[in-house]
């Protein structure tokens, strides 16, 4: 196995770190299809926007951070907070609207906050978390505390100003910051090209003279390797980098439901997609070089169906959020 | 025709007057082969066209800054944010320009710009869903403020502000996009901006909403004579129709579910106090949302003005 891994120039690649690779793809996933499945019921009380097929980004990246690095996330972001190792019960609660959620039950699923690890809060507002990221990379700098920050982003984002402003000063000031651009080719509804006349995200990196790099987002071990360049740069004082990591969304903008029967997308280009599905290719992967076992990865899914199972009927049995909960929390 | 819903109305509004004047464009995120996250903009683009129903990039300020720089040569440009909570990126070309370009170039130029955005509480989405800051824009001079509450008063005030020649703000509350239906004639018929309406009449309560909050406020008002002033215009402010009321009621209610605090209930109480204080029998009451971030799902209602908080200030203004 070592002289195989070897020959895929990945000789700090130990079996430990890939089949953490695989469970966190297969955890998110599997995560994933839990509100899928359960949506329905109409018990969860807030819109839904699913990660389902860019797994492999959150989870190529997150490997390469500590406990408490920040990563900075978007209204797309159950997948980040899962990767940077969140707990499940309480996301589950989150959606359900229930006290015990990570935030209370106020903000549902576009509002994730994990400061355990480093997650500051996410909110809806599509690029509003990364000039936030630049300045607690800033912050870092500044106190002499060796932390790196991860902004995770979409396409959409690309588009807005608060992008190049953020990026533009990081670089200056050769910020600890990875961005981390996961280009699912749509803003809701809008392909790329409908907004974008170049389509090389990362290319931008050059004209603010920082490193930019783009991969296979469907693929982990691709997605790790450049995260692992990223953050050990930044680390050490070599700025910001630009990671544009294509990759595609199974399901529709918001919610469950897949979208083509409604025309946005072509239902071919799902199927395109689905055949490079992150998770089974690199199962299937695993299972080619012998680094892991069928057993092995059956007993991973075991473990993460009992954790989602747990954090379901945590989610349930929670209570909803006092009245007076709505006056908490608040700056006067 | 049957009854329409404001959406209905609101696409009617549209298709009539990209009709009735080719520089009207519809410009935003999703507005063209989506149709709107909230399918307001449907089959117009297919009716005028890629060039006139603008798909764009992400880019709240772009797309407003666009639309400011194409009134300014005289196209008439009907923005759409997606929700409320997203036209703050976009502030700044509001504030700093479309309110200010005329006054800058001496008269020369202006920005008569429609800015249309779902507004308020009432989907059960979190903050930036349901944002009603319809007073950050009051506070701005330059800008005009519209909140429709019905299918009929929509399509009437949105004509009436794709014509204006000053930019405007165009709020639709989200709660009532589709949960009220009304006959709307199809033939060309306008509301007037600055203009308020008599939506109830009555002899002892004032009572100003706008929007989800007129309807909350009539539903509330079981067993109370009360007179409820649709403002529908926040800015210009109909004052004459809100002092004429209150001279013959003597009591004042305003009901919004925007935080109270600088919220728009203060400027109509100030102007109550300003020139109609001797006709008050009653201290002029606010029932208002709290200074809080909107929550989701459940807490959703705690945070909205119900019918008893209502009920309770009417009650109140009564003990006098």
């Amino acid at each position: 196995m070592r002289k195989e891994l070897l020959k895929y120039g990945m000789q700090t690649l130990t079996k430990n770190i890939l089949d953490r690779m695989y469970a966190s793809m297969l955890r998110i996933r599997m995560f994933e299809e839990k509100i899928v499945e359960l949506y329905p019921e109409q018990e969860m009380k807030c819109p839904v926007h699913l990660c389902i097929g860019q797994e492999a980004i959150a989870a190529g990246v997150c490997l390469n951070l500590k406990k408490d690095d920040y990563v900075f996330s978007n209204h797309r972001g159950h997948g980040h907070c899962l990767a940077k190792g969140s707990p499940m019960r309480p996301l589950f609660a989150e959606f359900y609207g229930k006290a015990t959620g990570c935030s209370k039950g106020k903000g549902g699923s576009m509002h994730l906050v994990d400061a355990e690890r480093g997650i500051l809060g996410t909110s809806a507002i599509v690029g509003g978390g990364i000039p936030m990221g630049v300045g607690a990379s800033l912050a870092s700098m500044l106190k002499n505390e060796e932390r790196v920050t991860a902004i995770f982003f979409g396409d959409g984002a690309y588009d807005e100003g608060a992008f190049y402003e953020s990026f533009n000063f990081a670089s200056l000031k050769k910020l600890p910051v990875v961005f981390v651009c996961e280009n699912n080719f749509y803003a809701t509804n809008s392909h790329q090209s409908a907004r974008q006349p170049g389509c090389r995200i990362s290319d931008t990196a050059a004209a603010f003279d920082a490193h930019g790099v783009c991969v296979d987002g469907n693929d982990v071990i691709a997605v790790y390797k450049a995260a692992r360049d990223s953050v050990s740069r930044a680390a050490r004082g070599g700025g910001p980098s630009l990671i544009e990591a294509k990759t595609y969304r199974w399901k529709g903008h918001v919610g469950p439901e897949a979208d083509f029967d409604k025309g946005s997308r072509p239902k071919e280009e799902l199927d395109y997609w689905v055949e490079r599905c992150p998770v089974k290719a690199f199962r299937a992967f695993l299972l080619e070089k012998n680094v892991t076992t069928p057993k092995e990865m059956d007993e991973v899914a075991s473990a993460i169906k009992a954790e989602i199972d747990d954090a379901v009927s945590f989610a349930r049995a929670s209570p909803y959020p006092e009245a007076k909960e709505l006056l908490e929390d608040l700056y006067i | 025709m049957g009854k329409i819903t404001i959406v209905q109305a609101i696409n009617m509004a549209l298709s009539e007057e990209m009709q009735r004047d080719t520089n009207v464009v519809i410009i935003g995120e999703d507005v063209g082969k989506d149709g709107g996250v909230f399918r307001v903009t449907e089959g117009l683009q297919e009716k005028f066209g890629p060039e006139r129903v603008v798909d764009t990039p992400l880019s709240e300020l772009g797309i407003i800054g666009s639309a400011i720089g194409m009134a300014a040569y005289g196209i008439k440009p009907v923005v759409e944010i997606q929700f409320m909570g997203f036209i703050y990126a976009g502030l700044e070309q509001i504030f700093s320009h479309a309110s200010r370009l005329r006054s800058r170039s001496r008269g020369r130029f202006s920005a008569p710009i429609v800015v249309r955005t779902p507004y308020g509480i009432g989907i059960k989405p979190p903050e930036l869903h349901s944002e009603s800051a319809e007073a950050l824009f009051c506070h701005m001079p330059g800008v005009k403020v519209v909140v429709p509450s019905t299918p009929y008063n929509a399509k009437g005030l949105l004509k009436s502000a794709i014509r204006d020649s000053d930019p405007v703000i165009f709020l639709e509350p989200s709660r009532l996009y589709r949960s009220i239906k009304a006959e709307v004639p199809e033939d060309d018929y306008t509301v007037p901006l600055g203009k308020a309406e008599v939506y109830q009449e009555g002899k002892e309560i004032t009572v100003v909403a706008w929007g989800t909050m007129l309807h909350r406020a009539a539903e509330a008002a079981e067993g109370f004579d009360c007179e409820i002033i649709d403002l529908m215009t926040l800015k210009p402010l109909d004052e004459e129709a809100i002092l004429k009321s209150v001279r013959k009621t003597g009591r004042l209610v305003v009901v919004h579910e925007a935080s109270k605090s600088g919220g728009l209930g203060a400027e109509i109480s100030a102007l109550v106090a300003e020139e109609a204080v001797e006709y008050l029998k009653a201290p002029i009451l606010r029932v208002a949302g709290p200074e809080a971030v909107i929550p989701m799902a459940r807490l959703e209602d705690y945070y909205m003005p119900g019918k008893e908080r209502i009920r309770k200030a009417y009650e109140k203004v009564m003990l006098y």
